[in-house]
């Protein structure tokens, strides 16, 4: 299996095959960006109602507008999480992911931290720049002006400042930390407890509260303004939507590769399997929030959703049409039991997982922990679902002739121009 | 710059008697015996040939890395992406080796056993704050700038004939500081001193080029402040390296050491000008000399003792290529290598244990190279003949076809375009750091591959090249060529602008 089926199904799926099947999967393509468009629709206008609630709590802050603020960002999660089985192999949505869910982050460059954080000894000089606190950085002998923080400012001066990954300046998870705090309690129950004060400047905790509440207002509007791009993107004639619509069989191998590659490496592998190697309670999706759990589900939700064609948007109605699953099993019954099977089987574990958080009876971090070999089975039949869904799935590239080409190249000597293509 | 023309056969014979000393010296029969079988099949060596005709691109030219290439982001993300051709399995690999390049070490002991063991010595908590977006390094902007992506390695000349020994079986590439190690650490964990810090002077000077553009270059001169132990060896040698791109050094990996040897001219034998000869570098996995492929000089024969090694001195974490808890502290010492370190019985006696190596190992060898952008643009194409018949391809070789190992069917029998011939050049006084490193003496430095270099910008939003990143730009970094490189380097200053801007356009493109 691999990454270049797109390729192979272009070639295999688009003109020569016969008519009604390429309808289907032209028609699978569409529900599948129709899906999208809805999806995306739905992460915006829950990042919108976000913003108002800051709004809400920068204006009148106390404890009843940060709890406001803290319930529409875990609502805002839901619907943006489900879009993920959209990225790669789109370039779209590749290319601009970074912007809203880049993960994890050094926060000290944002607010104050604890003093376990650490402070330097570190080839990141914006380990702890602390922003909010410093309206002129000069580190390094480079000088930034931070006085009044704008969008701009987080997405192209503070991003990845000096090529830092972890200088994560912007999306959800900056919000987070801001709306949160620090989780200081390890792999002991509890989440960040950000006060409301530390954005009252009349009884100003934490130092800097106009500042603090400028940085969440500006990453706020960010937020909606990239989310809305991506809306875009997936409406009639946008980019996303016609890189799967404009070539089906392109389409139908970038669902394969965005439930595969989602499914595997980076859900199973680099958000939980990770951790869990570790052991490590900061290497979950959303450490501030402890709401990893529901980060996690809500892949899943997204991805049986595109499988089978069917949305249940935030307003409780239904987008649905032709899918791959419909069109799997009109080839290869066999082979649509097996990946609807494995998805259910996923779909079990991550509930499971996500009720037993949901229970306070052991946060996802806490499942993580050393001595939990309890959680740590949880998390671990997680690891094994997900992975047993993407070897499922891959068995749909052959069945619907998306040739797995993952080793082309390497067959044969005898003709140059296969050999190298 | 003051032109130095190549005239020292001197010192070129005597490097040779060396070099043929160790060739006869029994380690390497293994190796000429293979040699001696040929390297490519008749039709391949017609493949890898480098072209002469430019008024289209070649066949396969926009793969860079063979089917391994990915698409070129327009961001910053452009050397981060894996290999094209990874199963959904080796792709989850990929990520979670990149959570452990990612991964910040922190000081033993600590809640996290699994990531602690930083240092005590050490020049970062993680390889990712070197290798930034898996891109170059760079200098610091200043004196007051700590964010440092390169460092001084530091070796003295042999002191005895045991010293003399391990050089001449290639068990060492070099003889490290008494005190220092061999490379200076300027952070360390609290309670320890960190050992100094690098000084960078630079001087800018005047080359004027034929159509009397002046070009200013600036040239560095290295020393340590603060050094924390006492002074150095009074022979000690510094040689700055800034860490380089990661992209495409799987595919590096798997170039056969007989293609590699093939090109190589110890006795100029064909009277270019240019020898080229291999690294020979000990491979701890097989007890055996292998060729070196990787760092400046090629000092390192896999990507694995890459990795380990730079574990082990970078970030201070023992594993199983580099075993000492202590990292990099040598035996002068003491506080550094009593201080708690972060092995554990549970990661088999280290700090990272094999399955964390293999990870970072497997993220490391798949860093993918982005394809090319626009090929068949005139001014690309009329820059990619400049630089082949200026004899940049002489060194800068285009094209080679990769081995086939049923292990590693992704990079198996690829036709890549590294522009470089993994090889040991003479570049000159300029670039000499005059610090032996295995076989390479004190003017050598392995070719540089140039895939990806056009989008170093995109990557790294700097455009600081060489192996102390001295040149801003692409220009200056041709203008540093001396040496073997001289003519090549000569002709270049001869060019009409327009051709110049055109071959500044290919490699822009590369």
């Amino acid at each position: 299996m691999l990454k270049k089926l797109a390729i192979a199904a272009a070639v295999l799926l688009a003109p020569p095959v016969a008519g009604a099947q390429a309808s289907d999967a032209k028609s699978v393509v569409i529900t599948y960006a129709d899906i999208a468009h809805a999806m995306y629709s739905d992460a915006l206008a829950t990042a919108e109602t976000l913003r108002s609630a800051i709004h809400g709590l920068t204006a009148t802050p106390n404890q009843t507008t940060l709890l406001a603020a803290r319930a529409a960002w875990l609502a805002a999660r839901a619907p943006y999480q489900q879009t993920e089985g959209y990225r790669f192999g789109n370039p779209a949505v590749d290319d601009w992911e970074g912007k809203v869910n880049a993960w994890p982050l050094d926060e000290g460059l944002i607010d104050y931290v604890d003093p376990s954080y650490g402070t330097s000894a570190d080839a990141n000089p914006y380990y702890t720049a602390n922003v909010i606190a410093n309206p002129n950085l000069s580190i390094g002998g480079k000088n930034i002006d931070a006085q009044m923080i704008t969008p701009a400012l987080l997405s192209d001066t503070l991003q990845e400042l000096d090529g830092v990954e972890a200088n994560v300046a912007t999306g959800y998870h900056a919000i987070e930390f801001l709306l949160w705090g620090q989780d200081l309690n390890g792999t002991d129950a509890g989440a960040g407890n950000r006060p409301a004060t530390d954005f009252d400047p009349k009884n100003c905790t934490g130092g800097n509260c106009e500042r603090r509440a400028q940085y969440l207002l500006a990453a706020a509007d960010l937020l909606v303004m990239d989310l809305g791009d991506m809306v875009a993107k997936w409406a009639a004639g946008g980019e996303a939507r016609t890189h799967v619509t404009s070539n089906p069989g392109q389409g139908v191998a970038a669902i394969i590769q965005g439930l595969g590659s989602l499914s595997y490496g980076e859900l199973a592998g680099e958000r939980i399997k990770l951790g869990l190697m570790l052991h490590d309670p900061e290497e979950e999706h959303d450490c501030f929030s402890d709401n990893t759990h529901n980060s996690h589900y809500y892949d899943q939700v997204g991805m049986t959703s595109i499988y089978n064609g069917r949305y249940v948007r935030v307003d409780g109605s239904v987008v649905e049409g032709p899918s791959l699953a419909s069109l799997i099993a009109a080839k290869d019954a066999a082979v649509a039991a097996t990946i609807e099977g494995a998805m259910q089987n996923a779909t079990q574990k991550l509930t499971f997982m996500k009720a037993k958080a949901d229970s306070r009876a052991m946060a996802y971090d806490q499942m993580l922990g050393k001595d939990n070999p309890e959680g740590n089975a949880i998390v671990q039949a997680v690891v094994d679902g997900l992975v047993a869904q993407a070897k499922a799935i891959e068995k749909a590239a052959p069945v619907l002739g998306v040739k797995a080409m993952a080793f082309e190249g390497s067959d044969s000597l005898d003709d140059p121009n296969a050999v190298f293509k | 710059m003051p032109v130095r023309t190549w005239s020292r056969p001197h010192r070129l014979s005597k490097r040779h008697t060396m070099t043929l000393a160790h060739y006869v010296r029994g380690a390497l029969l293994p190796l000429l015996l293979m040699i001696a079988g040929g390297a490519y099949a008749a039709d391949e060596a017609e493949i890898v040939k480098p072209t002469t005709t430019f008024s289209a691109p070649e066949r396969f030219e926009t793969n860079s890395g063979g089917a391994a290439s990915v698409r070129a982001r327009k961001n910053a993300d452009a050397f981060s992406q894996s290999s094209a051709n990874l199963t959904f399995e080796q792709e989850m690999r990929f990520k979670i080796g990149n959570g452990f390049f990612k991964r910040l070490w922190v000081s033993a002991p600590s809640s996290t056993q699994a990531s602690d063991g930083l240092g005590p010595l050490f020049n970062a908590r993680s390889c990712q704050r070197c290798h930034l977006k898996d891109g170059r390094g760079h200098p610091p902007e200043n004196a007051n700038d700590t964010a440092v992506s390169m460092f001084l390695r530091l070796s003295i000349p042999p002191r005895n004939d045991a010293d003399k020994a391990l050089l001449d079986s290639h068990r060492a590439n070099v003889i490290n500081e008494p005190t220092y190690g061999g490379q200076l650490q300027d952070f360390a964990v609290q309670g320890i001193d960190p050992e100094g810090r690098m000084r960078i002077d630079y001087e800018e000077q005047l080359v004027t080029l034929a159509d009397g553009t002046v070009v200013s270059l600036r040239k560095p001169t290295y020393s340590v402040d603060d050094l924390h132990y006492g002074p150095m060896h009074p022979d000690v040698m510094l040689s700055p390296r800034v860490a380089p791109q990661m992209i495409g050094l799987g595919l590096l990996e798997m170039i056969p050491a007989d293609a590699i040897l093939a090109h190589a001219d110890p006795d100029d034998a064909d009277n270019d000008g240019i020898s080229g000869r291999a690294n020979l570098v000990w491979d701890n996995e097989t007890g055996k000399v292998a060729v070196g492929r990787f760092g400046w000089k090629a000092g390192n024969p896999s990507i694995r003792q890459q990795s380990g090694g730079a574990f082990g001195g970078d970030i201070g974490i023992s594993n199983p290529v580099s075993t000492a808890p202590w990292g990099e502290c040598t035996e002068a010492q003491k506080a550094c290598r009593d201080a708690p370190h972060g092995t554990s019985p549970q990661y088999e006696d280290l700090e990272a244990a094999e399955d964390v190596l293999e990870l970072v190992t497997h993220y490391s060898r798949n860093l993918a190279v982005p394809m090319r952008r626009d090929v068949g643009d005139k001014q690309v194409l009329r820059g990619k003949r400049v630089f082949y018949e200026s004899g940049c391809v002489s060194c800068h070789m285009p094209k080679f076809i990769t081995r086939t190992d049923a292990d590693r069917p992704e990079h198996s029998h690829q036709l890549i375009w590294p522009y470089s011939d993994l090889l040991l050049h003479d570049m000159g006084d300029g670039l000499a750091d005059h610090r032996p490193e295995g076989v390479a003496d004190g003017y050598e430095w392995r070719t540089a591959p140039l895939w990806g270099i056009g989008l170093t910008e995109t990557v790294s939003g700097h455009t600081y090249f060489l192996h102390d990143g001295r040149a801003r730009n692409l220009l200056e970094a041709i203008l540093w060529h001396g040496g073997e490189a001289e003519a090549a380097k000569a002709a270049v200053t001869e060019l009409p602008a327009e051709d110049r801007a055109a071959l500044i356009r290919f490699l822009e493109s590369l």
